[in-house]
């Protein structure tokens, strides 16, 4: 399973209305990719055309189809099932798809992301982070080269995000894959690189040269920070 | 503290009850107070308890056939969109029909006995059934439509793993519903033609001028009402465990 670059190239659209125009952005193969910029500029929109989830968006005439199969996503909602125990809910893509579900591997990858103990539990018995968690291992347990983060740390308070962000980056390392956030100190800590979208184009932004994640207090980690921070302040006042 | 309030509710009622028939001097064959009725009950007490059986054991079996029926009827709709197109008229169209003027059809085909009832019931409960769950089914929040997208889930497994789960607490609306038209839809099918039932009883009684036996009839049959309620309820908060 070698994980797939991705090209973004094109206008976005949504139905007739043009989000973006003239959007020109690589996502490396394996690599961290984060998409910034004011809300209703198309990130979601993009990250679910890559998933190839159904709706009216369509980017220039780039086809997707050849990622089908391969994209996993994590969004903000947990998207948990209430009435099914932590580990039911990792299991539901096999049982969706009328396979056997591996459970042995299922409860290993709970232990991994830190729910030794708590297999069971309803999520409505989990706290907000892990919640995340179980998300976090349904989506590792379906093994995809490619995966799409909707801002899945935003509903987080800073402690549990910075966790996390490190968990995620870990267990997701080798993967391509394509974070979507506003928040620019998550985009310095977690990106091999990051792009920030207008709806004239997309432009690359200067992320420090070591590799992430990255420290929340490296004095590089800031400067960068508060670059991006001010070239979205300019991109929304524009 | 809730058994205290309803039963101070209840001796109230009763009394202003007892003072209404005393105050106005009404015969008893138009209205019997609360001690004659009692009388009744205790008097004809094994009369109304096999009568009560009667209706009772209709009105169950009705109400969990039709509620079966409802559930398959809706699964199917939500299954399959040719099942949709053809069945989703008939059934918006069959409600046109009101169900009790085809008690005396059903009678006619079904005859006197316990089957007429059960259908009656059927009949009444299917619909509301059928249709709450069915928009339940359809109705998944977006979040969850991208997940069983992304996820590849195969339609049948979706619609018993995650539609189905996630419209129970709307089955547990529907059962309300029900439980709500049952009792009327089984005592109008013994009204319309039944050799037993607390229905037939009223009709008899009130042929009779037997008042006093007409509302001890409708004392069972409100226990039998709220009994239905208790069980309903029980079955409702099932359906929404473990929700937020």
């Amino acid at each position: 399973m070698t994980p797939p670059e991705l090209n973004l190239r094109g206008d976005l659209w949504i139905g007739r209305d043009c989000l973006a125009r003239g959007l020109d952005l690589r996502a490396a193969a394996g690599r961290w990719t984060c998409l910034l910029g004011p809300s209703g500029v198309g990130k979601s929109t993009l990250g679910r055309l890559v998933a190839g989830l159904p709706g009216s968006a369509r980017l220039g005439r780039a086809d997707f189809a050849s990622l089908r199969g391969q994209v996993a996503v994590m969004a903000q909602q947990d998207q948990l099932l209430p009435w099914a125990s932590a580990l039911q809910n990792v299991t539901l893509g096999a049982r969706l798809r009328g396979a056997a579900p591996d459970v042995a591997r299922a409860r290993d990858v709970l232990d991994q992301v830190g729910l030794a103990g708590l297999h069971d539990r309803r999520p409505a018995a989990l706290s907000g982070g892990q919640r995340q968690r179980v998300a976090l291992a349904r989506t590792l347990i379906e093994d995809r080269p490619v995966v799409v983060l909707d801002e899945p740390f935003s509903a987080l308070d800073a402690g549990t995000r910075a966790a996390m962000q490190d968990l995620a980056a870990q267990m997701l390392s080798g993967r391509t894959v394509l974070l979507i956030t506003h928040d620019p100190l998550e985009a310095t800590r977690l990106a091999h690189s990051a792009w920030l979208l207008t709806a004239d184009g997309s432009r690359p932004l200067h992320l420090p040269d070591m590799s992430p994640p990255r420290h929340v207090r490296d004095p590089a980690v800031l400067v960068a920070q508060a670059a991006i921070f001010e070239a979205m302040s300019c991109s929304s006042a524009a | 503290m809730t058994i205290v309030r309803a039963f101070v509710t209840a001796s109230v009622a009763l009394l202003l009850w007892q003072a209404l028939v005393w105050g106005t001097g009404l015969p008893p064959f138009i209205l019997p107070g609360p001690l004659r009725v009692a009388g009744a009950l205790a008097t004809y007490a094994p009369m109304l308890l096999e009568n009560a059986r009667f209706t009772a054991a209709n009105l169950l079996v009705g109400l969990t056939a039709g509620v079966a029926l409802g559930l398959l009827t809706a699964l199917n709709l939500a299954a399959s969109p040719v099942a949709r197109g053809l069945m989703r008229p008939m059934l918006v169209a069959a409600q046109a029909v009101p169900v009790f003027a085809l008690a005396p059809i059903v009678t006619l085909w079904l005859g006197y006995g316990a089957a007429s009832k059960i259908v009656m019931v059927m009949l009444v409960v299917h619909f509301p059934v059928a249709s709450v769950l069915f928009d339940a089914l359809m109705r998944l929040p977006q979040p969850l439509e991208d997940l069983l997208h992304s996820l590849r889930a195969r339609p049948m497994r979706a619609l018993l793993l995650v539609r189905l789960p996630h419209a129970l607490p709307a089955l547990g609306s529907g059962l309300r519903l029900a439980a709500v038209h049952a009792p009327f839809a089984v005592i109008v099918g013994e009204w319309v033609g039944s050799s037993r039932g607390l229905g037939h009883l009223m009709l008899m009684a009130n042929g009779r001028g037997q008042t006093d036996l007409m509302f001890a009839a409708l004392v069972v049959l409100a226990l039998m009402g709220a009994a239905l309620f208790a069980l309903v309820d029980l079955l409702q908060r099932w359906t929404e465990r473990g929700r937020p």
